[in-house]
């Protein structure tokens, strides 16, 4: 035991960071879900998107403003993406706006494919994060140490968020009943908005952390993690943040294990394979609800 | 009789080209229980979704106080004064009796806590479970709880769609008697019923509907004596 622990050290820390990473995206599938019982497929994109936008500020601006830059620019395009393609489809079926979702994350794709000219584009050494550091006698990045404890403060904060604020307890009353929520006079737009900002604004940590370990961004960098995310949303239970927060370590823990196996081409393979076992097994996943819908 | 606080006139809610409200009128007097009653699909619940902002009316008006709210927004009908406690009771499940509560709140800047003693002095039993998830109490603790959860934005009106729906008639004369006190206590009322028996014994004044216009009226007792009343509503 210990000595498959020492052999495998890197990976389990690189494991552990990684699924943090996915923790903050898969963060945002579920809140979403929980709430509007839409799978946001846009999602990964606008991790992606918050990626070039990081590029695009570093090459003219110093990384203090850059950072708040791409916080803010993702919240908002979070929050744009809902009013846009999601709001007008309230009332319609389910069916219709996870379409439109699958619209916006090929929309979002293919406008990011025209500004880098479908290169990729190199991503910048965020100081402090990039630096090197080791750990138990694994050399690694910092980011890898900060990752899982930033996530870590990030959870707790959001789950104080939901359980001890107003706006936490009217975002679990709305995703129960729109409603009744409505007769209470909570305006269910603005909850579904914030819960989209929240989304958006772990995306964009998650992806200042992730794309720090990688050489560049591509348009096509936002859509491998967030199906991981959302995997590791579906398997934690989808609709619930603790499950998706330990779904995404299991995930990236795992992944990484198969890699210093030397079955790297095996990794997605696992994750994957996981997901279609769950579906089978268990579809409501580790913290899924629990009860049915009453009729 | 005192002033009208709430004054419906010609209301027309439609549901997709059915027409299930064909422009009624009817008065709810400051301090008084008003009910409306009749069967199944006369438009009772149409009404009060229609006036809570649910639903936009097809036609005519609602005055509060004089204002205008047919068409505007729930939020803004809560905050002007008029709350709806819904058919089915629809208390949140997974919140805690006393976050249902502040819940319904949810408008109010200012300090509830006493507002929350004065539900829990209205249902003891409340208090004892504040910290139970509301999911777990019974029909008729849940009915309390979505009554006491309505008070909460201390509205100028309250509006209840058939409160003793599925409750066993022991809870539902309990039901009835807090309706009752809280109008002693000074609030209006607006109560929709199957329960025509107990409705008209405890209203003020009362309406009968049928498939959406209002056919009758009266006090509550005239109407428990008529004939017609008797025959289709109270099975005497």
């Amino acid at each position: 035991m210990s000595e498959f622990f020492a052999a495998n050290l890197p990976y389990i820390l690189s494991g552990i960071s990684v699924g943090g990473q996915y923790a903050l995206i898969a963060i945002g599938y579920t809140m979403v879900y929980g709430i509007l019982r839409l799978i946001n497929f846009a999602h990964g994109d606008v991790f992606m998107v918050a990626g070039l936008v990081m590029i695009y500020m570093t090459a003219s601006l110093p990384m203090y403003i850059s950072i708040p830059i791409v916080l803010v620019a993702t919240v908002v395009l979070g929050f744009i993406i809902e009013r846009v393609a999601y709001k007008p489809l309230r009332s319609s079926p389910r069916m219709s706006v996870m379409i439109s979702a699958i619209g916006v994350s090929y929309l979002l794709q293919n406008c990011a494919l025209y500004f880098t000219g479908g290169l990729p584009q190199p991503y910048p050494a965020i100081p402090f994060l990039s630096d090197s550091i080791t750990v138990f006698g694994a050399t690694t990045k910092m980011v890898t140490v900060i990752t899982p404890v930033l996530t870590f403060i990030l959870v707790v904060a959001l789950v104080l968020l939901i359980n001890h604020t107003k706006i936490g307890m009217a975002m679990r009353a709305v995703s129960k009943d729109f409603e009744t929520s409505q007769l209470m006079g909570i305006k269910i737009n603005s909850v579904i908005s914030a819960t989209f900002i929240i989304g958006s604004a772990l995306a964009a940590i998650g992806s200042l952390l992730y794309f720090t370990n990688y050489a560049s961004v591509n348009p096509m960098s936002g859509s491998l993690p967030g199906l991981r995310a959302f995997v590791a949303a579906v398997f934690g239970g989808i609709g619930s943040i603790p499950g998706a927060v330990i779904g995404a370590f299991i995930i990236g823990i795992c992944e990484n294990i198969i890699k210093g196996a030397g079955w790297t081409a095996f990794s997605d393979a696992f994750t994957f394979v996981l997901l279609i076992v769950i579906l089978m097994v268990k579809p409501t996943g580790i913290f899924g609800e629990k009860a049915t819908d009453k009729v | 009789m005192s002033e009208a606080i709430l004054k419906i006139r010609d209301l027309k809610v439609n549901y997709g080209g059915i027409e299930a409200v064909k422009g009624i009128s009817f008065d709810v007097p400051a301090g008084e229980i008003v009910t409306l009653i009749g069967a199944n699909g006369a438009g009772k619940s149409s009404t009060l979704r229609a006036i809570s902002g649910i639903v936009k009316p097809a036609g005519g008006s609602i005055e509060l106080l004089g204002e205008h709210i047919e068409g505007k927004n729930p939020t803004d009908i809560v905050k002007m004064g008029i709350t709806l406690v819904p058919e089915g009771r629809k208390i949140f499940p997974d919140l805690s009796v006393k976050e249902n509560l502040r819940v319904g709140a949810y408008l109010r800047k200012d300090n509830i806590e006493d507002d929350i003693n004065w539900v829990y002095d209205l249902f003891p039993r409340l208090k004892e479970r504040s910290w139970q998830a509301g999911g777990t109490l019974s029909g008729g603790e849940q009915q309390m709880l979505a009554v006491g959860r309505a008070l909460m934005s201390r509205p100028k009106v309250i509006m209840m769609d058939e409160p003793s729906l599925g409750l066993a008639p022991i809870v539902v004369r309990g039901i009835f008697d807090i309706i009752r006190e809280i109008n002693r206590q000074g609030m209006t009322i607006l109560l929709i019923e199957q329960n025509a028996n107990m409705a008209l014994k405890t209203a003020h004044k009362g309406y009968v509907m049928e498939t959406g216009s209002i056919t009758m009226s009266g006090t509550g007792l005239e109407l428990l004596a008529d004939e017609s009343v008797k025959a289709a509503y109270l099975g005497t």
